[in-house]
């Protein structure tokens, strides 16, 4: 695939982690997942929640995008319909050169060892009742990925390479405090060696002390086993941290892509500007008294504002954005706005 | 809501005939047919098998079935094999006392286990606690019959405070203070049973009740613990009970059978025991008929009756 | 600034299955009418249930053991019960974190708010309603006369913290506690519910007592802060010097490890190594002593007290004052 030509009036620096230099790992063209809404004698599907829309997005081996926006904007589905744990309504998923859109479970099986999902939640996504080993021994066996002698030395690497001591694997997911629980989570989700790992809001739960070691263990764990990441959270500070490129979603749309650098320092979209404005920085001279406030509550992704999704909460918005839908652009540094910002 | 009680009438449809078929079926099943149960050795077996043939006993089920089928559907529910009196107007003439019975019941054993689960939840672990479930246990795991049986022996004949049986005074002037009097010991019987299984289950729900955050809301206005628990937590605590009492109904009118029994109550129960005997067929039918009709609508009423007291639960 | 509310050596415990557990230790701090302080920690530092003791609501298995809570002239600590439901909800209110639990899910909005104002102001209910609809139009409900007959689950996340906070403060409290008001809300949201609160502050003169974990609604919001770490005060100052300059090792390193939006991207965050310690192993003397970089032989041993570093400035450190520290204070670089 050839990327599309710059067409950003804004000259943009060449950096070195310009992703054409890397292979595509994901593309998403076009997808839309819809959730029904039944109603009535016969339980008809009267209307649909529209939780991703007309989405497109391409994803370069090593880097990692990070996918932010309120909830129920749709960030955490495009992450399950990638997976293949949500059935999309339209669009195509390609991943490592396989059109997987339409995959059955069982031709999803050997494409699953190579992408992965942590949770917010680790504790409930581990079974209270099987000890560590197991839980991380048995992937292993059934996707026949170590001969049985091997397991325990493959575990112990494991658990070492996540920063657990060797003596976790025989205790039990409640022995473990929330930031462990986090650890075994990643290692879980390592064990088959993938190459994508879909991380949905993977430190939203933890403490502040606790958010930064996990962290830099996702950054070290990407540079040891070449890791591509979607970052999936609603902590901006987070996904400043650990992303090399940002795409912001509002009401089931991406409205804008860049560098993560070039976001923070030169958002093009309303929307990701109030985003990063509203912000609390750790560093009391720079409270204001007017912030910039976006105005109340996200709209029902039921039934979707007509023309830009964002025009009932937009400061700038005009005649045109009430009728008409923008199109994202082209370039380094998308944007889906009739009016982009400019510095 | 208009939609979601048509879509349930219309689900209810076919189980209900559904219900009606096997029910049929597993009569027929049981050994045994109504002309063999009239033991009588003089009648010569030609007769009998004359009779068979005229009851339609000897016609393939499947035309028993229609038959049968057809006449619900006109509104005939056809007559009783063993009194020859018409299904409805017998089962007509019994309903009244089970219902009235039932009712009372359910109502006494709410009345008892409400409180008692509530006091018992908010002083979770004391002794007034233990005392309470294990009078609660103790509800639950006397059988009816057993406890009737010494109620009478000790309220009706011992002390000769209460009747023993029946519900009027043979010959007596009736009036509802009799009813009333006859009915003490079986509603007491029936309330405590389910009482007993009731605490438990409002016990556990206010429990879980009072863990909630907007209870810690309501004490930080300043409210006092009375109202904390009676307005702010009860309301709460009661909606799952709402489920469990509906549950309760198709038990209840099983139940009702055996105490019907126990204190000669002239319910459905005695007559659904006088008529499995005689292998009534038709009977038994129109029996299994308002069972199944009380068992279907108490379902949706609960049902119904969830979503008017939670105003999270729209049926749209 | 006249003194509003004085905590002085609070100790409180916990019964539990394994005995008392001590959860709050050494807690200390005056706040001004008007003021707002902020309690900043992580999970289990204290900082909710010191925010609970102030409105006596610990529960049956909690209790004060040790030291005063002062509050306009009364001490609260030697209140009866029904001395302190009369302060709950007129002279000290409290929002929560969740506004989702928050509310009684079975009783219309209007009467939630309503009946505060019927208990402690001897109002008719058409009255009481009547202020209720007003209070609910100054947080910016829309329609409120039509919103007094919802149930709270009719609401938005956003929509439901306003009337928690037109609840709070509708019979005009001296004291706001907000533990933990806009965390579980959008930062879009979060924006919002700050602005509105600080603003409700400047009409009505409330003192606020923010409990929160993130430094940036601390930044915000605060004039004073304490920061606790596993049940003690290790370090308060004015907002201004603790983020200029933390003295105490747990709250550099947390200042370090959250990231800035007007940095450019260093490699990798600081991070405090190991976990909070749990209430059953608090460690010997400096609790943050296994955590921290700088500790010394005497950490291990020996309790510091809070020392003062400057004015206002008080340190629970044996190095407070000393900070010539291997943490270096970052200097903002701000990017236009």
């Amino acid at each position: 695939m050839t990327r599309p030509e710059l067409i950003d009036n804004k000259p943009i620096q060449a950096k070195e982690s310009d992703p054409p230099n890397k292979p595509l790992l994901l593309q998403i063209e076009r997808l839309q997942t819809y959730y029904p809404v039944r109603n009535g004698v016969f339980s008809n599907t009267v209307s649909h929640i529209k939780a991703v829309d007309d989405v497109s997005l391409s994803m370069y081996e090593g880097e990692t995008i990070g996918l932010v926006g309120e909830s129920g904007c749709g960030k955490s589905t495009i992450g399950r319909s990638i997976l293949r744990l949500e059935n999309p309504r339209s669009g195509r998923i390609i991943f490592d050169n396989e059109d997987i859109t339409h995959y059955t479970q069982r031709q999803l099986k050997p494409v699953r060892t190579r992408m992965q999902m942590i949770f917010q939640d680790p504790y409930a996504s581990l079974n209270p009742k099987i000890r560590i080993f197991d839980a991380l021994a048995e992937p292993l066996i059934v996707h026949k990925l170590a001969e049985r002698r091997e397991v325990q030395r493959k575990v112990d690497s494991l658990l070492q390479l996540v920063g657990l001591p060797r003596s976790a694997s025989n205790r039990y997911p409640h022995e473990f405090s929330g930031g462990q629980r986090q650890r075994i989570g990643i290692a879980r989700a390592i064990l088959c060696r993938p190459k994508l790992i879909v991380c949905d809001e993977p430190v939203s739960a933890l403490d502040v002390s606790i958010q930064a070691q996990i962290l830099n263990l996702l950054q070290d764990l990407q540079d040891e086993l070449k890791l591509t990441y979607l970052f999936i959270s609603h902590g901006i500070g987070a996904v400043k941290q650990i992303s090399s490129r940002i795409a912001v979603m509002y009401l089931g749309k991406i409205v804008e892509v860049a560098e993560a650098e070039e976001l923070f320092r030169n958002p093009r979209h309303p929307y990701t500007q109030l985003l990063l404005s509203t912000y609390p920085a750790p560093d009391p001279t720079l409270r204001t008294n007017k912030k910039m406030i976006i105005r109340g509550d996200v709209p029902s992704p039921a039934h979707p504002p007509s023309g830009c999704r964002f025009h009932t909460r937009c400061p700038y918005v005009q005649e045109r954005c009430l009728k008409e839908e923008p199109v994202i652009s082209e370039g380094h540094h998308t944007v889906a706005c009739h009016y982009p910002l400019t510095l | 809501m208009g939609h979601y009680i048509v879509r349930r009438i219309m689900i209810a449809i076919p189980v209900f005939f559904g219900i009606t078929l096997l029910s049929f079926l597993i009569m027929n099943m049981a050994p045994g047919n109504p002309v063999d149960m009239l033991i009588n050795p003089n009648i010569p077996k030609e007769m009998l098998e004359l009779k068979k043939e005229r009851l339609g006993l000897n016609d393939p089920l499947f035309v028993q079935y229609v038959k049968w089928l057809g006449g619900f559907l006109k509104g005939d529910l056809g007559y009783s094999f063993s009194s020859f009196a018409p299904v409805s107007q017998l089962i007509g003439e019994r309903i009244g006392p089970t219902l009235l019975l039932a009712s009372s019941s359910l109502l006494v054993g709410i009345l008892i286990a409400v409180p008692v689960g509530v006091i018992s939840a908010i002083h979770q672990n004391s002794k007034l606690d233990y005392i309470m479930t294990g009078l609660s246990f103790l509800g639950t795991s006397i059988p009816p019959f057993f406890l009737g049986l010494g109620l009478i022996y000790m309220m009706g004949i011992e002390l000769k405070w209460l009747p023993t049986g029946g519900m009027k005074t043979l010959g007596g002037t009736g009036g509802i203070s009799d009813i009333i009097l006859h009915m003490i010991l079986p509603v007491t019987v029936l309330g405590v049973t389910i009482a007993g299984k009731k605490v438990r289950y409002v016990r556990a729900s206010m429990l879980d009740v009072l863990q909630q955050e907007y209870l810690r809301t309501a004490r930080a206005k300043g409210l006092s613990e009375f109202i904390v628990t009676n307005k702010h937590a009860l309301r709460n605590a009661l909606i799952p009970i709402i489920t469990v009492v509906g549950a309760e109904i198709p038990l209840l009118l099983g139940g009702s059978i055996i105490i019907e029994q126990v204190f000669q109550w002239p319910g459905i129960g005695q007559l659904t025991m006088e008529a499995i005997l005689s292998r009534d067929y038709p009977t038994l039918m129109g029996l299994n008929l308002v069972a199944a009709c009380i068992v279907l609508s108490t379902n949706l009423i609960t049902d119904i009756l969830y979503a008017a007291v939670d105003p999270r639960i729209s049926y749209n | 600034m006249e003194l509003l509310l004085e905590v002085d050596h609070l100790q409180i415990a916990f019964q539990t299955d394994q005995g008392e557990l001590i959860s709050v230790d050494e807690v200390s701090f005056e706040l001004g009418s008007g003021e707002t302080i902020a309690i900043v920690g992580e999970s289990g530092c204290g900082k909710s249930v010191t925010s609970l003791s102030i409105m006596g609501l610990l529960g049956t298995s909690g209790s004060v053991i040790q030291g005063e809570i002062r509050f306009n002239g009364s001490i609260l600590t030697d209140c009866t019960e029904n001395q302190l439901r009369r302060l709950r909800g007129s002279e000290i209110s409290m929002i929560f974190q969740e506004p989702m639990t928050s509310l009684n899910p079975v009783i219309p909005i209007g009467e939630q708010i309503a009946e505060t104002v019927r208990l402690h102001q001897n109002k008719s209910r058409k009255e009481a309603k009547a202020i209720a609809v007003d209070m609910l139009r100054k947080v910016g409900i829309p329609r409120p006369e039509a919103i007094i007959k919802e149930y709270p689950h009719a609401l938005s996340g956003g929509m439901r913290q306003r009337v928690m906070i037109a609840m709070a403060l509708i019979c005009k409290p001296k004291l706001l506690i907000a533990d933990e008001p806009t965390t579980a809300l959008d930062v879009t949201i979060q924006a919002q519910i700050l602005e509105l609160m600080k603003q409700l502050q400047q009409e009505s003169g409330a003192a606020i007592l923010l409990v929160t974990h993130d430094l940036g609604v601390v930044a915000e919001m605060a004039d004073q802060v304490i920061v606790m770490y596993a049940g003690q005060v290790v370090e308060t100052a004015d907002v201004f010097t603790l983020f200029r300059a933390p003295q105490h090792p747990y709250t550099q390193g947390l200042m370090k490890s959250i990231p800035r939006l007007d940095q450019h991207k260093k490699e990798q965050l600081f991070a405090i190594p190991g976990a909070v310690p749990s209430l059953k192993e608090i460690p010997s003397g400096c609790r943050f002593h296994p955590r921290c970089p700088l500790a010394v032989g005497r950490c291990e041993e020996e309790q510091p007290e809070l020392i003062s570093a400057a004015d206002g400035h008080r340190v629970r450190c044996w190095m407070a004052g000393n900070t010539e520290q291997i943490f270096v204070n970052h200097t903002v670089e701000v990017t236009v």
